[in-house]
């Protein structure tokens, strides 16, 4: 192998008591694509910013192409995380702004901003404010000021984060061009299916150094090892569960009618009869993931049974359906957000809404819990109309949103008391709800830590503590796992999906793929509109069809109905 | 930290900066429609002089000398008379603040001015409004006063003559109307606004976008950073002042003794301190919210209080008198109004420019310190 480009030894970094580095090595080559993955706080920023000169290390060593860190600023390309545009620039402005302070000469300005923007295909929005861009849009612009002058080290600090599956895709073979010249990139990500895609990968948890080396080889070691299981004659939440409690499994996810299992090391793969789920029962071999590899390195994800669906009330059976979307539309201006969602959820089931950013997801979400009034059309949460009676409805609902809106100040004890003020438990119910959660979710050491300040998995615990104490009937979840670490999401599932099994109904937004496959229906929203409304298994089916594609993954789905919708409206629009 | 400097560096990020001034609605707000609205309301609104008050004036005394008196009061251009017999007729007038004083003359005036003493007059004022009510109070003695000099009346019975007489004459405000010190105060209030307020936001904004993260790891230095800061925000501030100086002498008619050199002399030796400190603050706090609220506590509000702007400085109690010699607004303001007022005395100008570019070395050197190269 060549000469690394960069390269750290021992590397530290403290702030305060908490060690964000713990004495990683790493090495970024030339012409390669180098992983670093991790769950959200796991250390990754902070290694590319002491990388990129932003930050110095606590101890241990930095070499950056050949000196030490912010001396060879010249051929560093670096990509913040929220890209580090300026919003009321142009995009031709951004890339001259970057192209002069990088010190690019005049006279080979032009031929960079026309190969840059054919590569990024954003010749035709040159002069839109970088502020007026999509999402993807942005992160090819930031992309593009990241190599106006072609560096020879590319960091990208979560590049993927928080854009659609298509517009990764696209920034995925963009990176993978660069390569070709010789750059060597540096890719973070939180999504552990980008570090399959990698060359070589260092897999980062609470600041240390997991697993490095080509990702085939950490899927290696749980080869052989990972089974599909169909056919069984049990609803699948309840398979799983039981599959999960067996001694020799430590993994298992749903995946559509199936369910996904990784074995314990040494141990035998169990004959079908072994499930005593029914004569039709299969165990099919499945390709081992770079996820399976990280839980076994975490040793494994939680058993299957959820001690806090064991104590929750169960919902009593009903004929209404427990959310009901009749043609929500909600007109911002001359905006539409949302345009005609139509859907029913029968109690127990798990509902998603999948999408891009900015497609709609959130708009119908906040009209279902009464966040937003609808401009036509009606919903309607646990049989009350969210036009007539919308406190009444809302207090049937638990809402569990995004970056999880617990009270950063406020320790985790006054967070609980207050959120189960706040839903109006009385005074000894509150007290037995508090301490079953404390219980439930392990939360007895952390009472006095202010929840802004608790590691990421325990805020998700807390989180969802927060929204079931009062045991409603329908959960709202908004990316309820985005950036988690697998077996804290493993975790998180495992209650869900005990809950669901009690009755509950779960409405979930979500840009990640794997958390469709928990959905027992999803639609797809796309500019606004429910472009597809199945079961995953019937989506995957759908993209097969159009796409004569195998077995292709929800991801694939996406995309693939994504791109026909779009087909369909050029030929509508050019006809 | 590092200190190399490439112009063309530094003119792409000036450019950038000037392009972001000129689109962002805010700052074209703070630069011109703010400094407009604070000179109007200092022009019309807010005055400091007593031109026309309410008052009620009592004659309990028919005499020639009372009616004299009375007849003074109601030619004084201070004040607006309402003529009763008795207290009880206006009482509630005072109450209802309809009028600001009662002013009495008792029944035994003539009586005292036949004796040759000057006899005393009952002055009544509404202290709820405690500026007016001294206004009153001085004026309505005043007139008392001229009035008693007129008819030759002495406190001292023995001399005729007064062997001194007193006249006022206020140089450089004759007419002493308060809105030629307001407009210079208000450039002061101006110059701060934008030079420290908006300086401190705008950089803090890089900090919070992280465009500041995005630009460390170009090859630019932190001197050429904040040059591109400086520069920009330092023509702008000119800009406002200007148009403030403008529209003070030609709608307000304020006069321009001096020169223009020393009106920009002053003002750019004020910009230092101001535009130094709206750096630091922001590469402290790095936070818009946090950088607003310092700058408007550590800047704005000395300027506005402890500068000598509105409240003199000379009739504060020693500490805080003391504090004022740390507001570099303090230097300023005898500045400007040196310069609109009186002319160009470079001998009260050149030490005050000195001490504010002191203050500016001091926050500038300050500001570099604490923006340093890193996110630690």
């Amino acid at each position: 192998m060549t000469e690394p480009l960069a390269r750290t030894a021992d590397l530290v970094k403290c702030f305060g008591d908490n060690r964000a580095l713990d004495g990683v090595a790493m090495a970024i080559a030339p012409g390669r694509i180098t992983g670093l993955v991790g769950p959200d706080g796991a250390g990754k920023t902070s290694l590319i910013r002491i990388l990129a000169g932003l930050m110095a290390p606590s101890s241990g060593t930095v070499e950056m192409l050949g000196g030490k860190p912010g001396e060879r600023l010249d051929d560093l390309g670096y990509m913040p995380q929220r890209f580090g545009l300026y919003e009321d620039l142009s995009v031709i402005e951004n890339l001259r702004l970057y192209a002069e302070v990088r010190g690019l000469p005049r006279d080979a300005q032009q031929a960079s901003f026309d190969r840059l923007l054919a590569f990024t295909d954003l010749a035709r929005f040159q002069d839109r404010l970088a502020g007026k861009l999509s999402g993807g849009m942005k992160q090819k612009l930031g992309l593009a000021c990241a190599l106006v002058k072609t560096p020879r080290v590319l960091l990208l600090d979560e590049p993927g984060v928080g854009v659609d599956p298509i517009s990764r895709r696209e920034l995925w073979s963009m990176v993978g061009d660069l390569t070709g010249q010789g750059i060597g990139v540096l890719w973070s990500t939180a999504y552990l299916d980008e570090a399959e895609k990698c060359d070589t990968v260092y897999l980062l948890n609470e600041g240390q150094l997991l697993f490095d080396g080509p990702p085939a080889e950490l899927t290696g070691r749980v080869k052989d090892r990972v089974i599909r299981v169909t056919g069984f004659k049990e609803r699948r939440r309840a398979f799983l569960t039981q599959a999960l409690d067996r001694d020799d499994v430590i993994d298992g996810t749903i995946q559509g009618r199936s369910v996904r299992l990784l074995l314990r090391d040494g141990r035998p793969v169990p004959d079908a009869g072994a499930f005593a789920a029914g004569p039709g029962t299969e165990v099919h071999a499945a390709a081992p993931r770079f996820e399976d590899g990280f839980i076994e390195r975490l040793g494994g994800g939680p058993k299957g049974t959820s001690a806090l669906a064991e104590r929750y009330r169960t919902i009593p059976e009903t004929d209404v359906d427990a959310i009901e979307a009749n043609g929500l539309t909600k007109v911002f201006g001359e905006f539409t957000a949302a345009r005609d969602m139509n859907f029913r959820i029968p109690r127990g089931q798990i509902f998603g809404l999948l999408g891009p950013n900015g497609a709609g997801k959130s708009t119908t979400f906040k009209m279902l819990c009464g966040l937003l009034s609808p401009t036509s059309g009606t919903g309607a949460v646990a049989g009350r109309s969210l036009r007539h009676s919308r406190a009444d409805a809302r207090a049937q609902l638990g809402y569990m949103a995004q970056k999880f809106s617990l009270y950063g100040d406020l320790s985790v004890r006054q967070n609980l008391d207050f959120f189960a003020g706040a839903y109006d438990l009385p005074r000894d119910k509150a007290r037995r709800a508090i301490a079953a959660m404390i219980e439930i979710f392990e939360l007895q050491d952390k009472l006095d830590v202010n929840a802004g300040t608790l590691p990421l998995g325990f805020k998700q615990r807390l989180a969802l503590a927060c929204a079931v104490m009062h045991e409603p009937p329908v959960l709202f979840l908004d990316e309820p796992t985005s950036g988690v670490d697998p077996v804290t999401r493993r975790e998180f599932w495992m209650h869900i999906n005990g809950l669901v099994e009690k009755g509950v109904t779960v409405l979930v937004t979500t840009h990640f793929m794997d958390e469709a496959e928990y959905c027992d229906r999803a639609t797809l929203i796309y500019r606004a509109e429910q472009i597809a409304t199945g079961t995953p298994d019937e989506l995957k089916a759908e993209a097969a069809r159009r796409t004569g594609a195998e077995d292709p993954t929800m991801e694939d789905a996406f995309i693939a109905l994504i791109e026909a919708f779009d087909r369909k409206r050029e030929e509508k629009e050019a006809a | 930290m590092s200190f190399r400097f490439d112009l063309r560096r530094l003119a792409a990020l000036v450019r950038k900066e000037g392009a972001q001034i000129l689109r962002d609605p805010s700052t074209f707000l703070i630069a011109f429609v703010l400094p407009m609205i604070l000179l109007f309301l200092f022009g019309y609104a807010v005055s400091l002089d007593s031109t026309c008050t309410r008052v009620g004036l009592v004659i309990q005394d028919g005499s020639a000398p009372a009616l004299r008196l009375a007849q003074a009061y109601r030619s004084s251009r201070y004040f607006q008379v309402t003529e009763a017999r008795s207290v009880a007729e206006v009482r509630d007038k005072l109450i209802d603040g309809e009028l600001r004083a009662l002013i009495v003359i008792p029944q035994d005036f003539g009586q005292g001015v036949k004796r040759g003493k000057v006899p005393p007059i009952q002055i009544v004022t509404d202290g709820s409004q405690p500026n007016t009510a001294n206004f009153a109070a001085a004026y309505g003695e005043g007139v008392r006063a001229t009035w008693a000099a007129a008819e030759g009346l002495e406190r001292d019975p023995g001399a005729r003559e007064a062997p001194v007489t007193i006249s006022a004459r206020y140089w450089y405000n004759p007419e002493l109307k308060s809105k030629f010190f307001l407009v210079p105060g208000s450039i002061a209030n101006v110059m701060t606004m934008v030079g420290t307020l908006l300086t401190a936001l705008v950089v803090a904004r890089e900090w919070e976008r992280g465009t500041m993260e995005a630009m460390m790891a170009t090859p630019i230095s932190m001197a050429e950073f904040i040059a591109s800061k400086v520069i920009p925000y330092f023509f702008l501030a000119q800009a406002s002042m200007t148009l403030c100086a403008v529209i003070g002498i030609w709608i307000f008619g304020v006069p321009f003794r001096g020169s223009i050199f020393a009106l920009y002399a002053i003002s750019s030796a004020f910009l230092m301190p101001a535009l130094g400190l709206g750096l630091f603050i922001s590469a402290a706090t790095k936070n818009q919210f946090v950088a607003s609220q310092v700058a408007l506590l550590s800047a704005f509000l000395p300027t506005f209080l402890l500068s000598g702007f509105i409240f003199e400085i000379g009739s504060m109690p020693w500490p805080i008198q003391a504090l004022t010699y740390i507001v570099p607004a303090r230097y300023l303001i005898p500045s400007l109004e040196t310069v609109f007022l009186a002319g160009d005395q470079w001998g009260l100008i050149l030490p005050n420019i000195g001490i504010m570019l002191v203050f500016g070395m001091v926050f500038f050197t300050l500001s570099f310190r604490v923006t340093r190269r890193s996110l630690d």
